[in-house]
């Protein structure tokens, strides 16, 4: 799950991490009176709230001398469609704007933190060229990433910090200070089950302060639920509605381009079977899976959902069934299909316990399906039937 | 913290021996086989209950469960303890399968590392990656090899099953199977038994980004086993430890390996169900892997559909 700038920005001043004064709008009202009455009218930005990167680019920041320029930007930006490289040619809608103090910048860097897979850590990355993404400078310049491996039984230490602030040419009378909020970063990131946090940049100021003039968290999903406050910042605005829906039946859903509905029962089966519609020359509309242990209403929740996609001319349903047995899928999805109504050609593929049963429920059952008992034929004979 | 690794990598190297040590009456399948002794921790919750009878049907030896608090009662007969190690001390458990619910996984993982459990197999999904990071620490120097979490278990044909896997669909035989995936592993296994090739010993790493075991270490036991003749690999997006297991092959596999990735046409930066399976930063995707394996001489498909036609052409050669 990912958060806005100005929620992450709440979350790291809890640590004594230094970030800009600020405050969110809804309203250019509500602009003006952050710019005229919080920030005493002096120079601020106005930042727009989506979660994607590239904002100043696409002309969601701006500065603003005083509160009448603060609103205006304001109006400028609140319900535009912002199209950046992140958001697709579709953009997002600016909801909320940042408004924050301006800063005399001396310098630009770059921190961050992820879950290392291979180490099996948390990697602490600094590097000196802020403002540019960090895939950016791994695939162009590597050994200009600095990374500091953390071990969790003692946290990052701050011989390690050093090593970084050091390592990043900051000056010695600040190196303390950038201890501080490095270690409080790590620590909000264990903290919060955090999967990235990322500080980009991170300013060094005229006047001798380290600050996160942005600032971007993610969060592992499995650890929402021990955080009821993260949990809360989730905006469903930022993403797909039928992502949203799949979501609150446990299902995974993410929507694709394609025009082939697909169901599947577990994620490794489930991209395999849009690699083959892919393979076969169609193209897959979704990834859904229904988990190993599917129950009858995840399956009818699953199924309208991939019906109530317009572009999907075909679904393929492809379930092996282990412990989950074949003619308890075929009860289920023809009690979904049922009720929710086939609009679309159905091919189903069942393989494994009770497999004879559930095809037999399945021709028995008076709905006009297209069984298959390989995958690829299953493949075949969904994008022909997609292709009408 | 390149340290820590070495600690742990040497005694990787060795940790499939002590079974073989053990069980040294001419059973030589990787990881488990029929004398195999296995308690089950969350042994009375539903999930728990419900695998172990199916472990039981299929012949695993299950001699005990776990869960704290119901201690003394029984489940079908099998005793339940309070503790892994009071299991331990009473069975003579050398493995153990996890089913408790994820907030708790891994403390229960911890608490049979500690027990000395031999083989510790991790069912659970959903735990967060850093309490993950947490138990890797807390494994290092200790003799305990984790599979999983997020995974289906482990099983040798005919002697034991440790895991939720459909027991019916495997047959015994020489063809040994590492996948990151469950029902993408059932079904390469179906299509192996429907053409006659039996298994040595299927292996689920599970799908999450930090896991106990990785395609490395099953594919050097694979390598080792003289019950195995050739081994597939199925992968999918995320990380790097298909490209990993692939330079490995290429120096130190003789053996055909046949492998598969799944999500070539997954987007980027979205989360595939698993939690392990997102190309992130651009990094992870399914072409790189496939690169990756080609190169190593690993004999690959794209059409899933065909994993176990390419093994048996690849056995053919």
């Amino acid at each position: 799950m990912n958060i806005h700038e100005y929620q992450s920005k709440s979350i790291l001043a809890r640590y004594g991490v230094t970030v800009p004064k600020g405050r969110v709008a809804f309203t250019p009202d509500e602009a003006e009176d952050i710019a005229k009455n919080f920030m005493g009218d002096k120079l601020c930005v106005v930042k727009a709230q989506i979660h994607a990167g590239g904002r100043g680019k696409a002309g969601g920041v701006k500065l603003a001398k005083n509160h009448q320029e603060a609103r205006q930007f304001a109006e400028a930006i609140l319900g535009k469609k912002l199209v950046t490289h992140q958001t697709g040619t579709e953009g997002k809608e600016v909801k909320k704007v940042l408004i924050e103090e301006g800063c005399q910048i001396a310098r630009e860097l770059y921190l961050g933190m992820v879950v290392d897979r291979a180490k099996q850590r948390v990697v602490v990355m600094a590097s000196q060229e802020g403002g540019v993404e960090i895939e950016e400078v791994a695939a162009k310049s590597p050994e200009k990433i600095l990374k500091e491996y953390v071990d969790p039984a003692v946290g990052l230490i701050p011989f390690q910090a050093r090593k970084l602030a050091f390592g990043l040419g900051i000056d010695k009378s600040l190196v303390n200070k950038a201890v501080k909020f490095m270690t409080g970063l790590y620590q909000a990131f264990v903290d919060s089950d955090c999967s990235m946090a990322e500080i980009n940049p991170l300013v060094i100021t005229k006047d001798g302060n380290i600050m996160a003039l942005d600032a971007k968290m993610g969060f592992d999903d499995n650890g929402l639920f021990r955080h009821k406050d993260i949990h809360e910042m989730r905006d469903l605005d930022e993403e797909d509605p039928r992502e949203v829906e799949a979501s609150r039946y446990s299902l995974n859903y993410v929507a694709l381009d394609g025009n082939i509905g697909c169901m599947v029962n577990g994620a490794g089966l489930a991209m395999a079977t849009m690699d083959i519609i892919k393979l076969y020359g169609g193209m897959p509309a979704n990834f859904l899976d229904v988990g190993g242990g599917a129950t009858k209403e995840q399956v009818t929740a699953a199924f309208k959902i991939l019906m109530s996609d317009e572009k999907v001319k075909a679904v393929l349903i492809n379930i092996f069934g282990g412990i989950m047995r074949c003619d308890i899928i075929a009860e289920g999805v023809i009690e979904a299909a049922k009720e929710v109504g086939v609009k679309v050609p159905l091919v189903v593929r069942l393989q494994g316990t009770n497999v004879d049963l559930g095809r037999k429920i399945l021709s028995q059952s008076g709905l006009n399906i297209i069984t298959a008992e390989k995958m690829n034929e299953a493949a075949e004979k969904v994008v022909a039937a997609a292709k009408g | 913290m390149g340290e820590s690794e070495k600690v742990f990598s040497p005694f990787r190297r060795f940790s499939v021996s002590p079974f073989q040590f053990i069980f040294f009456g001419g059973f030589v399948s990787i990881l488990v086989n029929k004398n195999t002794r296995v308690i089950c921790q969350g042994i009375t919750g539903e999930q728990g209950t419900f695998h172990t009878r199916q472990m039981v049907e299929y012949s695993t030896k299950m001699v005990g469960g776990v869960t704290p608090g119901k201690g003394g009662i029984k489940v079908d007969g099998i005793p339940v303890f309070d503790t892994v190690d009071e299991a331990v001390r009473k069975t003579k458990a050398n493995a153990s399968v996890i089913y408790v619910p994820a907030a708790f996984a891994a403390d229960a993982i911890m608490e049979a590392v500690d027990a000395g459990i031999e083989l510790v197999v991790c069912i659970t999904e959903g735990i967060p990656v850093l309490d993950m990071v947490r138990v890797k620490r807390f494994m290092e120097g200790k003799k305990s090899r984790l599979i999983g979490p997020n995974c289906p278990g482990v099983i040798t044909p005919d002697e034991c099953k440790i895991g939720i896997m459909p027991g019916h669909i495997h047959k015994k035989g020489k063809i040994g199977v590492v996948s990151r995936s469950g029902t993408l592993t059932y079904e390469a296994v179906d299509q192996l038994t429907r053409l006659g090739l039996g298994q040595s010993t299927c292996v689920g790493i599970g799908g999450d980004p930090v896991n106990g075991t990785n395609f490395i270490d099953v594919l050097e036991m694979f390598e080792k086993d003289k019950d195995t003749d050739a081994m597939i690999m199925i992968g999918e997006i995320g990380g790097t430890a298909e490209e990993e297991a692939a330079e490995f092959v290429r120096k130190n596999v003789k053996k055909p390996v046949v492998g598969y990735i799944a999500g070539v046409t997954a987007p980027k930066g979205k989360r595939m169900g698993h939690a392990g399976a997102i190309i992130s930063g651009g990094k992870g995707t399914a072409d790189e892997k496939f690169e990756a394996m080609t190169k190593a001489g690993i004999k690959v498909t794209k059409n899933p559909a065909d994993i176990g036609s390419t093994i048996k052409q690849t056995l053919k050669q």
